[in-house]
C-alpha cells in the first residue's frame, strides 16, 4: 500500500518551513517522523497534495533547560528523549513516557512535536505533557504563540493550530527525578494504550493526574487531584479517576472496563510516584 | 525527484516518484531485495533497515526522507557473503530462523538494539525486538541468537 | 557415529542471512521480464449485489493496460470443496453478487505497481447491499440465503446432532458448555505472491505454496487444460501454516490474465489484502457434553459442532470431519458422539491452519475434562490419569479403517509434570489465594494426541551421485521453512558418507519432480523423508551390485566405507574402495523411489502452563510452558526444537490474543497487522522442551510428525492455566482469545453471580 502521489519539500530553515506552509498550508501537511502520516498516507485516508518534512530541522531537534523550564524542539525524537540526561535529571517523567511508545524503530523516527501535534486520544505524550501542565509553542507567519496543552485540543484529533502554524516547541516545568509515575495499559507491549495514567509532582508539590483514551483529548483527573489535595488517601483519590471521563468502546474494551482500568491505574501509579 | 543515499557504503541515486518508499528504493531501484515487506500498518518490522546506524522500518520512510542519509541492509553486514557478521552467525548457530521472511528485519533490529546497549538481558531483547514479528520460530531461537551475538550466556 | 539424532545446523541459512530468501515477490527471473503487475479491487461490503461496474475511468489512468470485470472472464466458477453443496461455487471475480469483504471484483493490470493502486480507485462498483449473515445462528435460521439457489446456509453436514437416548444415563455427573475455537488468521509473514507467464502453449506459475504438484493440478483443472500444459515452480516460501495449500483463486486468476494479456503477470498481495483474502482457521462452536462418575471415571463424551465455512466452502468446511474423528484425543472413552454442520457466512473462507482439526478436538476434550474434574471436586491430572488409554491398548481403534499407532500418554503426562514441578506450583498457587494476592498463579494441563500424514502417506524420492562426487536428491515434498534441504541431505549422508556440504536437495519444481505431496499436516519427514531414505538405501544395493565385479566380491560381503564414501569388502582393510563418484563416472548413479506408509501416524505429548493473571486487570501472561511432544526418534533435534517452539507460540497466541472479528455486518475488525494480535517475542517466555520418544511401527525410522504438535499441546494448557487462576472466584469458562477485559469480565459476572 502506498500514499496518493504528492510534492515533497524539505526546507533547509524554519523560517522557509513556515513561509512555505503560510503559502500552501491548506493542501499542505507537516512531516516530522512520518510515523502517523505515512501510514494514514499509505492506507489513503490521508491525501496531501505537498509534504513539508521538517523532520530534519536541527533548530527543532533541541533539549535544553531554560530557567524553570525544559525547552524541547518539536523534531526531537522519542529516542532522544529516553536517552536525554537532561530529562533524566529535569523531568524524569518523560523519557519513561517516551519509552513506552511503540517499539524501538518507530522511536528511532516519531517525534514529540508529532506526537502532540498529531493528537491520538491514545497517544502517550499528549498526556504525559498534560500531567506536567507544558505548554505548546506554535509559529506561523505572524510569529511565535504559546498554548498550555490543557487548551491545546478541543476533540479527537484536533487543535488549536492554524493550518499556518508549526509545533516548534513543547515546554514543561523542571519536575525532577522522582514524584512521577506512568501506568500504560495494553493488549501487547507495543500497542496503544487501552488506558494510560501519568502522574506528575509539580514544583508546587501538587500532584498532577492526566490519562490517555479516557475521552477524545487526554484529560486530568481533576477529582483524584482534588482529593489528593483535600489530603484524601492514595485509594480514594484513584477512586475518583474516572469521574468526567468519557472512553471509547472497542475490541479492547467497554467504557466500564476503561473506567475501572482508570481506578486501578490511578491508584498504582500514584503508589509508585508519591506512596 | 533524485536522492541520493548512501546504501551499504556506495553511493547510489535515482529519479523517483516523492511517494517512492525506502522499502521500494532497496527493492525495485536497486534490486536489494533481502528486506521484505510483511504488513502494510508499520507493525512486523519485516523491512527494518538502518537508517545512519538506527533501526526503522523502511516501509515508512520515503526515500526522499533518506536522501543524503545511509542506510544499511542486511545484504551490507559482510561484504564477502559470509556469515561474518556476530548476529547473522548467531542467527545460524541458534536457528533463529525458518522461512526466512522475518529474518532481514530481525536480524537489522538486532544489529541496532546491540549496538544501542551491549549489557542485554533476556527481557531487553525480548522489549527491544517488539516491533519485529515472527510466525515461525515463537522467537525462543531469535532471543537465544541475540543474546550470543551481544556475548551473552543464553542459557544463564 | 550416525548423524541421525544430532544437531545439524541448516545448509540452507547462509543463503538466507545474506542475501535473504528468493520469494515469490524477489524473482528476477527472464520469464518474467515484463510482467504487467495485478492489483484487485475487492468488495468492501459483506453481501450485496452488484448492480453495475464502471471500468471507464480506471482505464484512463496512467500505466493502466487493462481493468477486467466478471464479464470479461470466461473461466468456470469452482466448487472449492468438492463434497460441499454443489451450488456453493466460487467465481474468481464476483459476477452479480459479492459474499465477503475481501472478494475480488475487478482486476487492473498496470506497468507498475503503484499505478495499480491509483487505478483501482477509480473501478467505480455499485453495490446494492443486502443484509449480512454473520454468525452461525443466522446462517441455520437460512432466512438470509448467501446461495440462494442451494436452498440452505449449510454446506455440509454429518451425523445427527442426538446421541441417542440413554448415552449419558449411567453417568453420576454430567456437564454441558457451548465453547468457542475462535476464527482465527494464519497470517504467515509473506503473504501470497504469484507470477505466471504463457508462453507456447503451456503455463509457467511461481508462487508462495506448500505443495507444487497439487497446486500445478489444481491450475491445470481450473485453466481447463493438460496438466503437463502447467509448470508450477515454488521459490523460497515465507511460512504457510496449512493456509498456502492449492492453487488459490488469485493464483488461477494471474496465470489466466497471463495467457489472456499476452504478457506475464505478477501479484502480491498486501496484508490487509491477506487478512481478508487468505483462508481463516479454526471457526468452530462446539458444545461439549461429558459424564462419569466421582471416582473420575470418563464413561461418555458428545461433541457437537457447527463449522463456519466462510462464504464459500473450502478445506474449513470439511475440517470438522477430522475434529470428530480426533475427538475422544488420549482417552478410552466407553461411548464418543460427534456430529457437525459447516454453514455459509458473509465471511472469509476457512481452510486449514496449523493442526487443521485436530487443536480443535484437543481443545474441547481438554476443557470437557476440566470441567468434569471441577464438578467432581478431583485434580485435572488425577482425572487425566484415570481415563488414559493405556500402552497395552495399542494400536487403538478409532475408526473401522484407523487406530492410534503407539503411545504412553499416562508417561508424557508425568514427564511433563515431574518437569514442571507440578506440586509445587500448586502449593504456591494456594499460598497466593490465601495470601489474597492480585496476582494469581493459574495452572494448565493439557494431554493431547494428533494424526500426522493424515492426508496421504506416501511420496516420492530420488538420489543420485554424479561423477564429481556431488548428490542431487529430488523430494516430492517442498519446505516453507521446515528445513528440509537440512534434514534430507542428513538421511542421504547417513547411508552414503558424502559430505553434507555436496548434497543438494532439490523441490518445489513439477518438470523436475512430477509427483508429489508437498508439505501439510506434519507429514513430511515420515514420507518424503522415508523416501529419500529408502532411495538412498536402494541407492547403496544398486552400488554394491555394480562394485561386486570390479572388487570381485559377493555383494553380500560390500559395505559403505562412509569415510570416504566408497563401496569396499566387508572386513578386509587392504581391499580396493571404489567411490560412488566413481561408479557414477561409469553410469549414471540414480534411485527414484516411492514410499507408502499405508498410514498415518499419532504423535502425543502433554503441556503444562503456569500463568499469571492480574486480578485487578484480568491481565493474564504466560510466565513457563513445558512441553512434552513425542514424535518418535528425533533426525534433528535443531528442526525438532524450532518446529515445537514455533507451534507453540502459535497456540499461546490463540489461547491469548488472536482472533478475527466481524461486527453485524460482517465488517471484519482486525484486518490488519495493527489490529490482529500477534504476539511478538516480549509477549512470550522461552519454552522448557522435555523429551520423549516413542516410534511408530509406521516406518523403518520410527518417525512421526512434529509440525503441528506444539500449537496442538500448548493452546488447551493455556486456556485451562488462565481458567484456573480465577477458578476459586467462581470461573469455569471463558473463551478465547483471553484477552484482559475477558479475563475480568468473568471474574466480575462470577462474583455477581455469587451474591
Ligand atoms: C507501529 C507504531 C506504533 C505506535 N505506537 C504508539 C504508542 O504506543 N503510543 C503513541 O503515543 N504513539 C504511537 N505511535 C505513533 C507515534 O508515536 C508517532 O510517531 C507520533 O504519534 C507522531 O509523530 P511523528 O513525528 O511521527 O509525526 P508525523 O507522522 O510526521 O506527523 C503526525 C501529524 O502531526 C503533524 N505534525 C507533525 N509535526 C508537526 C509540527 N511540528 N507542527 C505541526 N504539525 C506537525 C503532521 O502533519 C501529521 O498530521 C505508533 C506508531 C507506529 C507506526
Ligand atoms: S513491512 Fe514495514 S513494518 Fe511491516
Ligand atoms: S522465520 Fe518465518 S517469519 Fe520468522
Amino acid at each position: 500500500m502506498i500514499p496518493v502521489a504528492f510534492d515533497y519539500q524539505r526546507p533547509q530553515t524554519l523560517d522557509e518551513a513556515v513561509a512555505l506552509l503560510a503559502t500552501r498550508g491548506e493542501d499542505a501537511t507537516v512531516l516530522a517522523g512520518g510515523h502517523s502520516l505515512l501510514p494514514v498516507m499509505k492506507l489513503r485516508m490521508a491525501a496531501p497534495e505537498l509534504v513539508i518534512d521538517i523532520g530534519r530541522l536541527a533548530e527543532l531537534r533541541h533539549l535544553r533547560v531554560e530557567g524553570d523550564e525544559i525547552a524541547i524542539g518539536a523534531a526531537t525524537r522519542y529516542r532522544d528523549l529516553v536517552t536525554s540526561t537532561v530529562l533524566a535529571a529535569e523531568c524524569a517523567l518523560l523519557p519513561a513516557v517516551a519509552a513506552t511508545v511503540g517499539d524501538p524503530q518507530v522511536r528511532h523516527r516519531g517525534t514529540l512535536g508529532g506526537a502532540i501535534a498529531h493528537g491520538d486520544p491514545a497517544g502517550d505524550m499528549p498526556a504525559a505533557i498534560l500531567a506536567l501542565d507544558g505548554t505548546v509553542v506554535l509559529q506561523g507567519p505572524n510569529g511565535r504563540r504559546s498554548v498550555p496543552v490543557a487548551e491545546f485540543y478541543t476533540g479527537l484529533f484536533s487543535t488549536v493550530r492554524e493550518p499556518d502554524e508549526l509545533v516548534v516547541e513543547i515546554r514543561v516545568p523542571r519536575t525532577g527525578a522522582t514524584g512521577w509515575a506512568y501506568e500504560k495499559f495494553t493488549r501487547r507491549s507495543n500497542d496503544w494504550a487501552i488506558v494510560a495514567v501519568a502522574v506528575a509532582t509539580m514544583p508546587s508539590g501538587a500532584v498532577n493526574v492526566a490519562m490517555v483514551n479516557m475521552a477524545g483529548t487526554p484529560i486530568r483527573a481533576t477529582a483524584t487531584e482534588a482529593a489528593l489535595a483535600e489530603g484524601k488517601s492514595i485509594v480514594d483519590a484513584a477512586a475518583l479517576a474516572a469521574e468526567g471521563t468519557n472512553p471509547p468502546a472497542d475490541t479492547h474494551g467497554t467504557p466500564e472496563y476503561r473506567r475501572h482500568l482508570a481506578q486501578v491505574l490511578t491508584r498504582r501509579a500514584l503508589q509508585t510516584a508519591i506512596a | 525527484m533524485k536522492v541520493e543515499i548512501n546504501v551499504n557504503g556506495t553511493a547510489t541515486t535515482a529519479d523517483v516518484e516523492p511517494r517512492t518508499l525506502l522499502v521500494h528504493y532497496l527493492r525495485d531501484n536497486l534490486g536489494l531485495k533481502a528486506t521484505n515487506i510483511g504488513c502494510d500498518t508499520t507493525s512486523c518490522g519485516a523491512c527494518t533497515v538502518l537508517l545512519d546506524g538506527e533501526s526503522v522500518k523502511s516501509c515508512t520512510v520515503l526515500a526522499a526522507q533518506a536522501d543524503g542519509l545511509s542506510v544499511t541492509t542486511m545484504e551490507g553486514l559482510s561484504d564477502d557473503g559470509t556469515l561474518s557478521h556476530p548476529v547473522t552467525a548467531a542467527f545460524r548457530q541458534e536457528h533463529g530462523l525458518q522461512c526466512g521472511f522475518c529474518t532481514p528485519g530481525m536480524v537489522m533490529a538486532a544489529v541496532s538494539l546491540i549496538e544501542e546497549n551491549p549489557d542485554l538481558t533476556e527481557a531487553d531483547v525480548r522489549s527491544g525486538l517488539e516491533g519485529n514479528l515472527c510466525r515461525c520460530t515463537g522467537y525462543h531461537n531469535i532471543v537465544r541468537a541475540v543474546l550470543v551475538a551481544a556475548g551473552k550466556d543464553p542459557d544463564a | 557415529m550416525s548423524i541421525l539424532g544430532t544437531r545439524v545446523h541448516r545448509v540452507e541459512d547462509p543463503a538466507f542471512l545474506t542475501k535473504g530468501g528468493t520469494y515469490t515477490d524477489d524473482l528476477t527471473d527472464e520469464r518474467l521480464a515484463g510482467a504487467l503487475h495485478l492489483t484487485l479491487v475487492r468488495s468492501p461490503i459483506a453481501h450485496a449485489t452488484i448492480t453495475s461496474i464502471d471500468t471507464s475511468a480506471a482505464k484512463q489512468a496512467p500505466g493502466v493496460v487493462a481493468v477486467l470485470t466478471a464479464a470479461d472472464c470466461d473461466l468456470e466458477p469452482v466448487l472449492v470443496f468438492d463434497r460441499a453443496n454443489k451450488k456453493m461455487v466460487r467465481p474468481y471475480l464476483a459476477t452479480d453478487r459479492v459474499r465477503f469483504v475481501g472478494e475480488p471484483v475487478a482486476a487492473v493490470l498496470t506497468e507498475h505497481p503503484y499505478q495499480g493502486e491509483d487505478a483501482a480507485e477509480l473501478v467505480d462498483v455499485d453495490y446494492d447491499p443486502l443484509p449480512a449473515v454473520v454468525d452461525v445462528e443466522a446462517a441455520l435460521n437460512g432466512e438470509v440465503l448467501l446461495f440462494p439457489e442451494a436452498g440452505t446456509n449449510v454446506a455440509t453436514a454429518k451425523g445427527s446432532a442426538d446421541p441417542g437416548a440413554g448415552f449419558f444415563a449411567d453417568c453420576e455427573v454430567v456437564v454441558t458448555k457451548q465453547i468457542l475455537n475462535q476464527r482465527v488468521a494464519p497470517a504467515p509473514l509473506e503473504t501470497r505472491a504469484a507470477a505466471a507467464a504463457w508462453d507456447d502453449g503451456r503455463y509457467t506459475v511461481f508462487c508462495s505454496n506448500q505443495n507444487a504438484q497439487g497446486t500445478r493440478d489444481d491450475l491445470a483443472e481450473r485453466l481447463g487444460v493438460d496438466v503437463a500444459d502447467v509448470h508450477v515452480i515454488l521459490p523460497d516460501v515465507g511460512g504457510g501454516f496449512g493456509a498456502k495449500i492449492g492453487a488459490d483463486p488469485e493464483y488461477v486468476l494471474v496465470a489466466w490474465l497471463a495467457r489472456r494479456l499476452g504478457r506475464p503477470v505478477r501479484w502480491s498481495e498486501s496484508r490487509s489484502e491477506n487478512m481478508t483474502g487468505l483462508v481463516h482457521g479454526r471457526a468452530q462452536h462446539q458444545t461439549i457434553t461429558i459424564g462419569g462418575d466421582r471416582d473420575g471415571t470418563v464413561k461418555a463424551y458428545q461433541l457437537k459442532i457447527v463449522g463456519e465455512a466462510g462464504a464459500y466452502p473450502a478445506f474449513g468446511a470439511a475440517l470438522p470431519n477430522l475434529t470428530g474423528m480426533m475427538a475422544r484425543g488420549t482417552y478410552d472413552i466407553a461411548r464418543k458422539h460427534s456430529s457437525y454442520v459447516s454453514v455459509v457466512t458473509n465471511t472469509t473462507p476457512t481452510g486449514a491452519y496449523r493442526g487443521a482439526g485436530r487443536p480443535e478436538a484437543t481443545q474441547a476434550i481438554e476443557r470437557a475434562m476440566d470441567l468434569f474434574a471441577r464438578a467432581i471436586g478431583m485434580d485435572p491430572a488425577d482425572v487425566r490419569r484415570k481415563n488414559f488409554i493405556a500402552p497395552e491398548q495399542f494400536p487403538y481403534e478409532i475408526t473401522d479403517e484407523i487406530s492410534y499407532d503407539t503411545g504412553e500418554y499416562a508417561k508424557a503426562l508425568d514427564l511433563a509434570l515431574r518437569s514442571a514441578g507440578y506440586e509445587q506450583l500448586r502449593a504456591e498457587q494456594a499460598r497466593r489465594r490465601e495470601r489474597g494476592d492480585t496476582k494469581l498463579l493459574g495452572i494448565g494441563l493439557s494431554s493431547y494426541v494428533e494424526i500426522t500424514a493424515g492426508g496421504g502417506a506416501s511420496e516420492n524420492g530420488s538420489v543420485e551421485v554424479h561423477p564429481d562426487g556431488t548428490v542431487t536428491v529430488l523430494t516430492g515434498s517442498s519446505p516453507h521453512g521446515q528445513g528440509h534441504a537440512t534434514a534430507w541431505a542428513m538421511l542421504a549422508h547417513e547411508q552414503l558418507g558424502i559430505p553434507m556440504e555436496k548434497i543438494t536437495v532439490r523441490h518445489g519444481d513439477t518438470d523436475q519432480i512430477p509427483e508429489g505431496a508437498g508439505t501439510m499436516g506434519s507429514r513430511s519427514l515420515q514420507t518424503g523423508g522415508i523416501a529419500v531414505h529408502k532411495a538412498a538405501g536402494e541407492l547403496v544395493e544398486l552400488a554394491k551390485q555394480r562394485a561386486a565385479d570390479l572388487l570381485e566380491a559377493d555383494v553380500a560381503d560390500l559395505v559403505v566405507d562412509k569415510d570416504v564414501a566408497a563401496i569396499t569388502v566387508a572386513g578386509v582393510p587392504s581391499a580396493r574402495k571404489i567411490t560412488f563418484a566413481e561408479l557414477a563416472a561409469q553410469e549414471q548413479l540414480r534411485v527414484h523411489t516411492e514410499w507408502d506408509a499405508g498410514k498415518a501416524t499419532f504423535p502425543f505429548g502433554a503441556h503444562v502452563a503456569v500463568v499469571e493473571v492480574d486480578a485487578e486487570t484480568g491481565k493474564a501472561a504466560v510466565q513457563r510452558i513445558w512441553a512434552v511432544d513425542d514424535a518418535g526418534p528425533v533426525l534433528n533435534p535443531l528442526l525438532f526444537d524450532g518446529q515445537r517452539h514455533g507451534g507453540i507460540a502459535q497456540g499461546i497466541a490463540q489461547a491469548m490474543l488472536e482472533e478475527v472479528t466481524y461486527d453485524e455486518d460482517g465488517q471484519p475488525l482486525a484486518a490488519s497487522f495493527a489490529d490482529y494480535g500477534i504476539p511478538s517475542a516480549a509477549e512470550l517466555p522461552s519454552f522448557d522442551l522435555v523429551g520423549m520418544e516413542t516410534p511408530t511401527d509406521a516406518n523403518p525410522l520410527g518417525y512421526k510428525g512434529i509440525g503441528e504438535a506444539g500449537t496442538i499441546g500448548s493452546c488447551p494448557a493455556v486456556q485451562n492455566a488462565v481458567i484456573d487462576a480465577v477458578a476459586h472466584l467462581g470461573v469455569d469458562h471463558i473463551d478465547m482469545p483471553l484477552t484482559p477485559v475477558r479475563v475480568w469480565t468473568a471474574i466480575q459476572q462470577a462474583a455477581g453471580g455469587a451474591k
